[in-house]
């Protein structure tokens, strides 16, 4: 009835034999998924969801602040600054404050960002060329909210009053510069923060999706008993994980094109380099998270703790990528921290491609750094793989 | 599947005695769980490993197949060395584990083709398929392994542990939990599986079942302490026995136990046996309540059961 030992032997050895093991963990892993309807849904949901809400909420440079003013002046220079200070679309001038006390308190309470002074006897003092001081207070705690105000008020008090200052106050009015500066805004001239957090976002949600997903898979057959069964059949681990990995992979594509599609329609966000470059190296990017999600679940004794390392993982991939604050302004230790999360070379290769229209050739190293990742991960789970109950 | 091959070849291209360890010993945290175990297992043969619980068989049957390592020991298992060649040895080998370790959101079809592709079969939905049929499954092929009742889980489990067509099966304690017809079945199938040339190695704790194995081993606190055929192992207890009926069993049970020269009194059902070591001493502690009655005493045949219990006595004595 059995078959012969050399046999078996001859049947199971080779490359086409281990291709085909592949493909039994590979069927096995997809059937799995697609049963699992939650996570499935998850799998769907969790980058539009995400991309939306976040795409729409976050602004780095938010407008309409709510200013209070206090005007002791009333001349047509207090009118014309607080108008101009309206144009600007960056101050709501919604509260009129009764005192200086009570400026003090809108703006400690939080009410209001910005608190305006006009001193009495603005306009006349203005006139006699005594060089009055206006007051602007702003809560500056959060730099992010202020930050693009305030230098937009400084632009605007060089012309504001240029209307009044005719006639004998003209020599009043400030001197254009000796010199003309010219600022090109490249591949943001509007300064649009969508443009740089949704090819961000990308990066964000693949990477914590794709890192839970293979987290999870090694410990979760180790807490299901399957485990035993598994390593006592003739699969090695570098088929167990390349099988356990490419059902995932399929997934990270369907979810990037989820959100190159809303990307798109949503927010109005172009490819201006190749298409086909930034998928290509998405699904790299994609393979370099399975892998250390991978690595993580042959760490980790079971799914709590493979969890933690996957958090502990994807804390710094936030703060430290260059996805929430700009990379270069991070001091070199916390630079060099950023270089080896595959993250921080994703949003390169995203935002150059998609913003920049920057080609393979632009970035080579990025593309290497992804690779390297990638093969080291997957060297460290095979090694660390235990094929053995002890 | 290739049909047959090992018959039309001399059988000596594959060894005669299947399992052949050697001095093994593993522990756990400084507690040792095997210690210093031989064995033989010789082809075609079903061979029982007997125990109690945590006596060592599951920590035994993982180092035969390669998913332990055996801190001191060595020996071969289907003719490759359990140390260097388990992956090999994992081509060959079927294992059931205790517990039900078939994928539970699988259908029954599903797990039994994945087993057919990581052993390499040539036709894995055809191979999966025949297993259906052999197992009487037809009707319940798209069920979810998870769903079924543990009668059926344990015989698919057995099912995809033969699919490959193992040299050699380890089955760990593969009844616990199932009812007798179930069971019942489950021996018949094993012999016949024995019958057409596997080497069948089966834990259990089940008296019953330990009678139905060509050979038994018994081993308790990690240490193996008889084998052979199950006459033999009774032979070797020289365990000379009385079985006694008559009224107020459990008040004469109480006397016997304190007396020197009976090392085991147990009940069986309106009997009860007494057995000893020693014949003679056995014959003189018990002379008096032989002569006195009222109970009747009638030299018997030591059970397997007595010869456990008492074996097991023993080494807690060594060890306790």
């Amino acid at each position: 009835m059995s078959a012969g030992i050399s046999d078996v032997d001859r049947r199971t050895r080779g490359f086409k034999a281990s291709l085909m093991r592949l493909r039994a963990a590979f069927i096995k892993e997809l059937i799995q998924l697609r049963r699992d309807r939650i996570t499935f849904a998850m799998m769907i949901m969790i980058p539009l969801l995400q991309l939306t809400l976040f795409g729409y909420a976050i602004n780095t440079s938010p407008r309409h602040l709510p200013t209070a003013v206090l005007v002791q002046d009333d001349s047509a220079f207090a009118r014309s600054f607080l108008a101009a200070m309206r144009a600007t679309d960056y101050f709501d001038i919604s509260t009129s404050a009764a005192s200086e006390e009570d400026l003090d308190r809108l703006i400690l309470s939080g009410k209001v960002l910005f608190g305006v002074q006009i001193p009495a006897h603005f306009g006349r003092d203005l006139m006699r060329g005594e060089r009055p001081a206006l007051l602007v207070v702003a809560d500056a705690a959060d730099p992010t909210a202020t930050g693009s105000a305030i230098a937009a008020l400084q632009g605007l008090s060089a012309q504001v009053f240029s209307r009044e200052l005719t006639g004998p106050a003209a020599n009043l009015a400030p001197r254009p510069l000796p010199y003309e500066l010219r600022v090109h805004q490249r591949y943001n001239p509007a300064g649009e923060t969508r443009l740089n957090i949704v090819p961000g976002l990308m990066g964000l949600i693949l990477t914590l999706t794709m890192l839970i997903f293979t987290a999870l898979s090694v410990t979760r057959e180790i807490e299901r008993g399957t485990m035993e069964s598994l390593l006592a059949m003739p699969i090695r681990p570098v088929e167990i994980m390349l099988g356990k990995i490419a059902p995932y992979l399929l997934v990270g594509g369907v979810q990037m094109t989820i959100i190159l599609v809303a990307a798109r329609l949503l927010f109005g966000i172009p490819v201006i380099g190749s298409l086909w470059l930034l998928v290509g190296l998405t699904l790299l990017f994609i393979l370099a998270n399975l892998s250390i999600g991978y690595t993580f679940s042959t760490i980790a004794q079971n799914q709590l703790q493979a969890m933690q390392m996957s958090f502990f993982f994807f804390l710094p991939n936030i703060l430290l990528s260059g996805f929430m604050f700009p990379f270069k302004g991070m001091p070199g230790w916390a630079q060099a921290i950023g270089e080896i999360l595959p993250l921080t070379h994703y949003l390169r290769i995203v935002r150059g491609i998609m913003l920049k229209g920057a080609t393979f050739f632009d970035l080579q190293t990025d593309v290497l750094a992804l690779a390297v990742f990638t093969m080291f991960a997957m060297g460290v789970a095979v090694a660390r793989f235990r094929q053995t109950l002890d | 599947m290739t049909v047959d091959v090992a018959s039309s070849r001399p059988i000596a291209a594959e060894p005669e005695i299947v399992i052949d360890v050697e001095g093994l010993t593993k522990s756990f945290g400084g507690r040792p769980v095997v210690k210093n175990l031989s064995m033989q297992v010789r082809r075609g043969l079903i061979y029982g490993f007997l125990g109690p619980n945590g006596s060592g068989k599951t920590t035994t049957i993982r180092m035969l197949c390669g998913l332990l390592t055996p801190d001191s020991g060595h020996g071969t298992c289907l003719g490759y060395d359990i140390l260097t060649q388990s992956a090999v040895i994992k081509r060959h080998v079927g294992y059931m584990t205790q517990k039900f370790s078939l994928y539970a959101d699988l259908s029954i079809r599903e797990n039994l083709e994945f087993v057919a592709r990581v052993y390499n079969l040539a036709d894995p939905r055809k191979a999966a398929r025949d297993a259906i049929r052999r197992l009487g499954l037809e009707n319940r092929a798209e069920q979810l392994a998870g769903e079924l009742s543990g009668g059926w889980k344990q015989r698919l489990a057995l099912g995809a542990c033969i699919l490959p067509e193992p040299q050699l099966l380890l089955l760990d304690e593969p009844t616990a939990g199932v009812d007798p017809k179930a069971r019942r079945d489950f021996w018949d199938e094993i012999h016949a599986l024995a019958h057409d040339g596997m080497t069948v190695l089966v834990s259990t704790h089940y008296m019953d079942e330990a009678e139905r194995c060509h050979e038994i081993a018994y081993i308790a606190y990690g240490e193996l302490l008889t084998q052979g055929t199950v006459d033999e192992v009774i032979a070797n207890a020289h365990l000379a026995t009385y079985t006694v009926t008559g009224p107020d069993l459990a008040g004469l049970a109480e006397r016997l136990k304190s007396l020197d020269g009976v090392d085991m009194v147990a009940p069986f059902g309106m009997a009860l046996h007494v057995s000893g070591r020693d014949s003679e001493r056995l014959d003189a502690a018990t002379n008096e309540l032989r002569e006195q009655g009222p109970q009747h005493w009638a030299p018997g045949e030591a059970t397997l059961e007595d010869v456990f219990i008492d074996l097991m006595s023993r080494s807690k004595d060594n060890f306790g």
